[in-house]
């Protein structure tokens, strides 16, 4: 069976010999249009003037256009239609697109865009936590808040209170093929459009929009990313829709990738958080109650900041059973690029938010923080699988048993935890006291390098929380020579979602994975995708694909029982064969049997998320289908003199359900850990005192090299099936890896605690100057 | 400008050449070789990784970085041909069994650093892909990639373009030897001269600069190479940096290690010494170590050579002791200086510009301070000696009370500025406290993270 192979990803042969094609390397004709766009200078003000001589008389220009110039208003907002195309004259970040170029090449466009001569009125603009709040500048009407129980009692009640706060920075995707959208002009007034995209569906919606056109006649197709990571979810709608006009204007081909500064500086991160927080706990580090006030710097358009404020506040409670929350979370309106999706959707801001009380409490108790953690956990489920499955134990018998009716804050029952378990093996085989009893020993005979260590534990929603985006179609076609076509509406951004569902195919019809062709996405194959987003990809689509290929399979096995003289269910597909009573065939003699029977070898499939209903307001409801869990050690070694450090050695143990591809989900943990660790240690996004983004390119904003990846580095799959009826019982695995990254964080944390008698008080990203500031004030 | 070179294992030749046209343009957009990718266009990312080989070997060069009238006479190889006889390459076979490739995007970069790597018979496989990014793998199953091709047998290709240079080789540049420079650089004092374009390359990628009259160095041998004597060590300015490192791992082993960590493999293949040198920046790496070494920079106009310490040329921020038509022909340091430490400071140990590069040299004899010279990059607008804190120490006895006295004269020697590495105040402090790792290093204690192992 090709499902739980560890094959490789599917086009792996060809990006090692160059050969897999991006949109950069489609062919084009030689009257193909390049575009790039005028930026702003100024982070919030008026245009007073706007004289773009010069650029209409650069060589190669062939078309200029401002807002003025369009047709109709082109919006490029997946939510609340506040991100005109092109400035109406208002600007409201340094980097916004105020004037398009057209040229005959991409360098031509891009010295071309360079000679606008802009005058603004200038305004001074919001850019800090403080002159947003002074300003009421914000989305929503107010914070969003959230309660469960009574805060002010069980934090006064409580034998101990402590409070802190926590900064952490944004974070850049730093995808390495940057965003790029090609439009070919088609007749009729329609268009087809190439498009680096995670969510073909909404650059068609607003390519259509855009266009004045229905969405019947725009056609979008991505056959892969070069890295999404949430920053391909949006941010691509300002090329396809640029491209989208010119080329219906011009007749011509139109293209427009961004340079890699253009880029950084026109387009959204992660959200920038700052978390307050205060606590009451017992003397065991026993957390009674916790009252967080979240902070983020949403950039100057809603975006999805709504949704991703909301997962924060959903991960508040990461793993821990905590009595009594609140939870007040400002969504903050500023002059800078609009923040936007990022790998676990602002997820990982509110885990971090826990993590640091854990991390303070046990500090403040004088406790291991790993035994502090584990007081505090969930229990373990002990109930089995839901639904057809294979009945296997969620947990191991050290667990305890689980209390009736634990629930998160959110009051959505906890059913699936098994961190108990997971941290008992990970501390087992990765000799978690031995290496503190290291550490500590190490530290007592370096006066300059100082070692860390820390446990911690991801407990991660899955679901969008936008509940009508749980659904997912597919469309597969079995050709009567048994060659299978693959289509659904989730991209390949490298995750290997289009390998993982081709397993899936392949397993039902019982044929090899090379009998698989995956197609490209495309809209009219299709139609109204969500976004390949919030971890879901293989979730839905792999279920859509199943119903497809259950469909066609169905109907042959239909044809090949009456053949044999056997009932349906005594059809077997395996090992490329059909096999029914005396009958055993070919799948692709069983297919051509099949066409000639005059039954159709085609079907769609459809699938929908069970049992969520989300009440965003309110704060409470079923949001998730279910919990992925993890849990990582990281050990640092921290110089004192200057706060460089490195990761010695990391150790996991990931739960991704039975996995459908142990290979890739390992890949997906590897990769999302050190993106994680670089968000909080050395990836520092900086904004001047105007607004403008200092680091706007590799050579100022660093994200992890080679050299930066764990010495030791040990990842396990959990390998327990999922209690939830998902695709071959697996779990997603694409952001909840992402959050074991904090782990690294909380080692930093430790070292600068043996370094005296305070708390560190360490803020993200742990750069060596903010580590070396964190030691300087633990030394007092 | 016509030049000739290998493409692939084919002969190109081209007429005409718009001088400051990249590689990775042309390989894309003339050649339609979509194989080899634009990351950054600045050298910081890897994606655009070729593999070229020349007199001086197989190497891993930036494609972005890299102007077409620099591959004159060399073999350029590129992700689509390097596998053989229909057979993917030990490195491709390999990445794609150990799931090296995820999105793909670095893949073609990372694969050619790889297959150079190979050809050179490396397995300090950190430092072979330091210049290339990956962002979904976390760079794990690249390395178990890059272990199980080691063994691996290298392409006959790798042995054809070698012999391919040698055959080229008279095919003479527009530039062949200091002397046609020193020519061309008097009678065009406005020119710009390029050596291995790694900063030259930024001002056609990102200032979108049009330059006019150029003058390619790549040609001069004579510029090339150390000259190892029986008490110095002369540096050619055209040697590249990697080339440097490797005779500075025998004599300067602190200087070494940190050159090491100068840019990446690919940007040190290019990059010259002169070229850091002659740059003047106040964040390279070279001059603080050069300085504290006590180097002679030696500089040719026309005919009339003159030299001078090091530091002398580093006038003020951007203004170098530099007439017109005058350039940097060579460097001579000291062969010896065992107490010479060069401590580089920055948020990314590899490829990533110094927030603070100080570096150390120390005498001590008898217990006592006979001479210090100590100097730091990113602490001024130059690169600049520490004179309050050489003088606190001259003299004394070499030992803690001293150094903390002495640590008191950063702040007259120093005013740094804030910017997006690191505020003035860390710099202050660091620089201060690598002093005192500088005092520890020499008893003996343990001060570098690098070295620490779970």
């Amino acid at each position: 069976m090709s499902v739980r192979q560890p094959l490789p990803h599917d086009s792996a042969p060809m990006q090692v010999q160059g050969a897999a094609r991006y949109i950069d390397d489609i062919p084009t004709p030689a009257n193909t249009l390049h575009l790039a766009f005028g930026l702003s200078t100024v982070a919030r003000g008026r245009i007073t003037a706007m004289d773009l001589s010069a650029v209409r008389a650069a060589p190669g220009v062939v078309a200029v256009m401002t807002a003025d110039d369009l047709d109709h208003a082109a919006d490029c907002s997946p939510s609340a239609h506040d991100e005109p195309l092109l400035s109406d004259g208002s600007v409201h970040y340094v980097g916004q697109p105020v004037f398009l170029v057209a040229a005959t090449s991409h360098l031509a466009a891009r010295k071309a865009a360079r000679l606008g001569k802009i005058d603004y009125a200038e305004e001074t603009p919001i850019l800090t936590i403080e002159a947003a709040l002074e300003a009421n500048s914000r989305f929503e009407d107010g914070p969003r808040i959230w309660t469960n129980g009574d805060i002010e009692a069980a934090i006064s009640a409580a034998p101990c209170q402590l409070s802190g706060r926590l900064e952490m920075g944004g974070q850049e995707h730093f995808y390495l093929e940057g965003q790029i959208a090609l439009v070919f002009p088609q007749e009729n007034g329609d268009v087809l459009v190439h498009s680096s995209t995670q969510h073909p569906t909404e650059i068609q919606h607003k390519v259509a929009h855009a266009l004045d056109i229905p969405m019947h006649g725009v056609r979008v197709e991505t056959r892969r990313m070069g890295g999404g990571f949430g920053g391909k979810e949006s941010q691509g709608n300002a090329l396809a829709i640029a491209c989208a006009i010119i080329a219906t204007r011009t007749g011509r081909p139109a293209k427009m990738r961004y340079d890699r500064d253009d880029d950084m500086v026109i387009t959204g991160k992660r959200h920038d958080f700052r978390i307050d927080y205060r606590v009451g706990h017992d003397e065991q580090g026993r957390i009674l109650g916790v009252d967080f006030i979240h902070y983020t710097r949403a950039g100057w358009a809603q975006d999805l900041t709504l949704p991703v404020a909301d997962r924060a506040m959903l991960h508040s409670d990461n793993a821990y059973a905590i009595p009594a929350m609140r939870i007040t979370s400002h969504r903050l309106k500023t002059n800078m690029q609009s923040a936007t999706a990022y790998r676990g959707f602002g997820g990982p801001q509110g885990m971090l938010g826990i993590e640091r009380v854990l991390d303070h409490v046990a500090h403040a108790v004088g406790r291991d923080p790993l035994e502090v953690r584990r007081a505090n956990y969930y229990a373990d489920a002990v109930d089995e699988p839901r639904g057809a499955g294979t009945g296997h134990r969620i947990s191991g018998a050290h667990s305890p048993a689980a209390p009736a009716a634990q629930a998160t804050h959110y009051g959505m029952p906890v059913k699936d935890f098994c961190l108990h378990a997971m941290t008992e093996r990970l501390s087992a085989q990765a000799g978690y006291a031995e290496r503190r009893a290291a550490v500590e020993a190490w530290n007592a005979a370096n006066p300059i390098l100082k070692r860390g260590l820390s446990v911690t534990p991801v407990k991660f929603g899955i679901s969008f929380t936008l509940t009508f985006l749980n659904q997912a179609g597919a469309l597969v076609h079995v050709y009567q020579d048994g060659s299978i076509a693959l289509n659904h509406g989730g991209t390949e951004m490298g995750q290997g979602l289009f390998l993982k569902v081709a397993q899936v195919a392949a397993s039902i019809f019982g044929v090899d994975i090379s009998a698989v062709r995956i197609t490209a996405s495309d809209t009219a194959k299709v139609p109204n995708t969500s976004a390949t987003a919030a971890s879901s990809g293989s979730d839905l689509n792999g279920m859509a694909v199943a119903a497809a290929c259950e469909t066609i399979r169905d109907r042959i096995a239909e044809i090949i029982a009456g053949a044999a003289h056997v009932s349906v269910e005594d059809v077997v597909f395996e090992d490329g064969r059909v096999r029914a009573g005396q009958l055993d065939i070919s799948f692709a003699e069983a297919a051509a049997r099949t066409y000639q029977a005059r039954v159709s070898l085609s079907a769609t499939g459809f699938y929908r998320t069970p049992d969520l209903s989300w009440d965003r307001i309110e704060g409470r409801g079923r949001p998730f289908y279910y919990f992925a869990y993890g849990v990582a050690m990281t050990e640092v070694v921290v110089d004192t003199l200057t706060g460089e450090n490195r990761i010695l050695r990391t150790d996991i143990i990931h739960d991704t359900g039975n996995p459908l591809n142990p290979a890739i989900d390992k890949g997906q943990v590897e990769g999302a850990y050190v993106q994680g660790a670089g968000w909080l240690t050395m990836e520092e996004l900086v904004w001047d005192d105007k607004g403008r983004l200092r680091t706007h390119a590799p050579s100022t904003y660093k994200i992890p090299a080679c050299s930066d990846r764990p010495e030791v580095f040990n990842v396990d799959l959990w390998n327990q099936p999922n209690r939830e009826a998902t695709i071959m019982r697996s779990k997603a695995v694409g952001e909840p890896p992402f959050m074991l990254g904090i782990s690294a964080l909380m080692a930093l944390s430790d070292a600068v605690a043996a370094c005296g008698v305070a708390y560190p008080d360490l803020h993200a990203p742990a750069t060596p100057e903010r580590l070396l500031a964190a030691i300087g004030k633990v030394r007092g | 400008m016509d030049i000739t070179f290998l493409l692939n294992g084919e002969t190109v030749r081209l007429t005409d050449v718009d001088p400051t046209r990249s590689a990775l343009d042309w390989l894309r957009e003339t050649r339609g070789l979509n194989g080899t990718k634009e990351g950054c266009n600045e050298g910081d990312c890897g994606a655009c990784t070729v593999v070229v080989t020349d007199e001086g070997g197989i190497r891993a060069l930036n494609a972005c970085l890299l102007f077409l009238p620099q591959l004159h006479g060399k073999a350029l190889r590129t992700v689509e041909a390097l596998g053989e006889a229909g057979q993917m390459h030990p490195v491709q076979t390999a990445m794609v069994d150990h799931h090296g490739s995820q999105c793909g995007f670095c893949t073609p970069g990372i694969v050619a650093s790889l297959v150079a790597g190979h050809a050179q018979g490396r397995t300090d496989h950190d430092d072979v892909l330091s210049g290339n990014l990956c962002r979904c793998t976390g760079y794990v199953s690249i390395i178990r990639a890059a272990q199980a091709a080691e063994d691996g047998e290298v392409p006959d290709w790798v042995e054809a373009d070698a012999l391919a240079v040698e055959a080229m080789a008279g095919n003479a540049a527009q530039i062949d030897s200091a002397d046609a420079l020193a020519a061309w650089y008097l009678a065009n004092p406005d020119g710009v001269l390029i050596a291995g374009a790694t900063d030259v390359g930024l001002w056609v990628t990102k200032q979108l600069r049009d330059l006019r009259k150029v003058a390619f160095l790549g040609g001069c041998a004579d510029l090339k190479g150390a000259e190892i004597g029986r008490d110095t060590i002369r540096f050619g300015a055209m040697t590249n940096m990697n080339d440097v490192q490797a005779v500075l791992a025998i004599h300067h082993p602190s200087y070494a290690d940190m050159v090491r960590r100068y840019a990446s493999e690919q940007i040190r293949n290019a990059a010259t010494i002169g070229g850091n040198i002659a740059n003047g920046s106040p964040i390279g790496d070279n001059p603080p170590a050069l300085i504290a070494l006590g180097a002679t920079l030696h500089l040719r106009r026309g005919d009339e050579r003159r030299s001078m310490p090091i530091e002398d040329f580093f006038v003020a921020y951007g203004k170098q002791d530099r007439r017109e038509g005058e350039f940097v022909e060579a460097v001579t340091l000291p062969k010896s200086a065992p107490a010479l430490r060069c401590y580089k400071l920055s948020k990314r140990f590899d490829q990533d510009i110094s927030a603070v590069c100080g570096c150390f040299n120390v005498s001590v004899e008898n217990g006592l301070v006979t001479a210090a010279r100590i100097a730091f990059g990113g602490m001024a607008a130059t690169p600049k000696r520490a004179a309050s804190v050489e003088a606190a120490l001259v003299g004394k006895p070499w030992n803690a009370a001293t150094v903390t006295a002495a640590l008191a004269g950063f702040a007259a020697d120093y005013a740094p500025i804030s910017d997006m590495r690191a505020s003035a105040a860390y710099r202050q402090i660091t620089a201060r406290n690598m002093l005192s790792r500088y005092f520890a290093d020499l008893s003996g204690q343990a001060v570098n993270v690098r070295e620490v192992h779970a």
